[in-house]
């Protein structure tokens, strides 16, 4: 009996709802950050289990561009994250509240 | 034979995504994060997107993360330190998680989707693939080629210090960490 | 059993012991090559030539004293030797090592994994290295370790892109990822580093670099950074990080060899496809990766250590340049039809 697909969109979106959690959750803004890409993950996931489904090679290709877009997302968020890191000595996210009202 | 990785591999995705999102240490929340992406990247492979599972595995397990973990270590970050309990945020996020994997849960109890048709070796080819992205996907393929291109750029400015100059001169050579 | 199931263990026990042989092999020929090149005997008690000194070596890595430190990480601390070998012994699968064989009406390709995604499978499999560095040098709650191993891992993922340009260049004309198909390609033309001797040189400088191996080993510089990452780590534990770079080293020769120098075929011989032609394919390969082991520590003994910056350097600046030009000088070669069409 082969897997029906359903299961892996189950599962992909088990992992976002994870993702969210993390990212809502978190304090560390590296943390929320690796809760993020966790999302990505998921909708991968998601896209590559459409692509099956209906047989396509779209969902394929489109995973090939958030891989490289999430890649892009990493440096430059992590860029920000060191010079933050550089001014305020916190990436605690409680504590950069500068634009708070 | 095919469930049975299914359920291994997925077991292990949920698990090590659990630890990702709830581990004290960033260390370990990240290699954990790497567990996951390898995991997901077997059941790409299920999936009959091998491609896809190998760059995942070369490029998001292989290089993106590491980068959180340099980045981990520079900044030298230590274990988040639990002042307080699950608030009432940890609690929202929780309700709103498990009624979203209910809702998806339903709906699928209610259509139940066709079974897909069998993999051939031409819909898992390689060369399908190189057509489709540099026939039909050449315009977005040569843009996110120059959105890489910005985030390298932009990411050597934006963790450049204060003052410092965008090249080294000859005579002073940094001695990098 | 299935019958493709059972052919595919052979090959991958085959080519297991194999690589598992490539460290103590290699322990006497470096110990003994480097005695040679510095003009001294070297070890030359323990049986014939010291051929036993891997032995008596096993033998002190089995029996010393395993000591932990008290304050470093235990689970990352335990798990990174292991990690490290996991690349190491899941790489050669996708390494071709002789012909088809036909036994009992079946014809078997000799690669353990025939996949499509060949060579990117060796690559990503090969990219998983650096996590074992991380851990050793994190767990070990010493500053000279986790120096040494943050100065490795950026070593390797920026060499790490050199090197990929460089088997894509290869690629090109063969149009395919799988090494059994570059291999078919080098008997039918002429082998590659012929025509892309610019990419086997930045291969080659590349690799060294992928392995930690000297001219590039500042991570594990005795006489700066005690060991670097593997500072802490004593009999077994190390033994296993040493096993883990040498089978590396080799897995990456194998496919240096495959890429460049036609892999398991001569030129102009056909072997025959039975179990015995399998053999020779396989000899064929081990004596050129033999000969690549033997380059890495000729160039060990002889060469001094880059410093990091001049090693940082090179690798963004010289090599990555110089890769992405092979790739556009082969792609244009193979436009204008010189690197010529070739059947599967």
């Amino acid at each position: 009996m082969s897997v029906p697909v359903s299961w892996y969109l189950l599962l992909s979106a088990a992992l976002f709802a994870i993702g969210t959690v993390g990212a809502l959750t978190r304090r560390n803004g590296i943390s929320i950050f690796l809760s993020i890409e966790l999302m990505l993950n998921a909708a991968n996931l998601t896209l590559v289990a459409y692509a099956r489904q209906l047989d396509q090679r779209t969902g394929q290709l489109i995973v090939f561009f958030v891989l490289a877009v999430a890649a892009a997302e990493a440096a430059v968020g992590l860029a920000l994250f060191i010079a933050v890191f550089r001014q305020r000595h916190t990436i605690d996210v409680n504590r950069l509240n500068l634009m708070r009202w | 034979m095919e469930t049975l990785i299914f359920f291994i591999f997925a077991a292990l995705a949920l698990g090590s995504a659990l630890v990702v999102v709830a581990h004290k240490s960033p260390v370990y929340a990240t290699l954990s994060l790497v567990l996951t992406l390898v995991s997901t990247a077997v059941l790409f492979l299920l999936l009959g997107a091998p491609f896809v599972g190998v760059l995942q595995v070369l490029v998001y397990a292989g290089a993106i993360v590491v980068l959180f973990l340099f980045v981990i270590m520079l900044l030298n970050l230590q274990k988040e330190g639990s002042a307080e309990g699950p608030g009432a945020q940890l609690w929202a996020a929780l309700l709103g998680a498990v009624l979203f994997l209910g809702m998806l849960g339903l709906a699928f109890r209610r259509v139940a989707l066709p079974a897909p048709p069998p993999l051939t070796a031409e819909s898992v080819s390689l060369k399908g693939l190189a057509s489709d992205l540099f026939g039909e996907y050449l315009l977005p393929f040569e843009i996110v080629g120059l959105l890489l291109l910005v985030a390298v750029i932009g990411a050597t400015v934006a963790a450049r210090r204060p003052g410092e100059p965008a090249s080294l001169s000859e005579n002073e050579e940094e001695i990098a960490p | 059993m299935n019958p493709e199931l059972a052919a595919t263990l052979v090959k991958y026990a085959v080519m297991f012991l194999v690589f598992i042989n490539v460290a103590p092999i290699m322990n006497w020929v470096e110990r003994r090559a480097c005695a040679f090149i510095q003009d001294r005997p070297g070890p030359n008690r323990v049986g014939p030539f010291g051929l036993f000194q891997p032995v008596a070596d096993a033998l002190k890595f089995m029996f010393k004293e395993d000591v932990t430190p008290s304050a470093a990480d235990r689970p990352l601390y335990l798990m990174a030797p292991a990690i490290a070998l996991v690349p190491a012994f899941t790489t050669f699968v996708v390494i071709p090592f002789g012909p088809d064989v036909q036994i009992g009406g079946r014809t078997i390709p000799l690669v353990v994994a025939n996949v499509d995604t060949g060579v990117l499978l060796f690559l990503a499999l090969a990219s998983l290295s650096v996590y074992s560095l991380v851990m050793a040098g994190y767990a070990s709650n010493n500053k000279f370790s986790l120096l040494g191993s943050i100065r490795a891992s950026a070593q390797l993922i920026s060499y790490e892109l050199a090197l990929t340009i460089s088997v894509l260049a290869v690629l090109i004309p063969v149009a395919s990822f799988r090494l059994s198909d570059v291999v078919a390609y080098q008997q039918q033309h002429v082998w590659s580093f012929i025509p892309q001797i610019l990419g086997f040189l930045v291969f080659l400088i590349a690799s060294f670099a992928e392995t930690n191996r000297l001219p590039f080993d500042l991570s594990e510089a005795e006489s700066e950074l005690i060991a670097g990452f593997h500072t802490e780590y004593g009999s077994m534990r190390f033994a296993l990080f040493f096993q883990a770079e040498y089978t590396n080293m080799a897995a990456l020769s194998a496919l240096g060899v495959t890429l460049y120098f036609g892999g398991w075929t001569l030129p102009g011989i056909d072997f025959p496809h039975n179990v015995w032609g399998g053999l020779l394919g396989l000899a064929t390969l081990l004596a050129k990766v033999a000969f690549c082991m033997l380059m890495y520590v000729w160039v060990r003994w002889t060469f001094p250590r880059f410093r990091y910056d001049q090693l940082m350097r090179l690798g963004w600046k010289v090599l990555l340049p110089l890769s992405i030009l092979n790739l556009i000088l082969v792609a244009a070669m193979t436009l204008a039809g010189w690197l010529g069409p070739w059947k599967p």
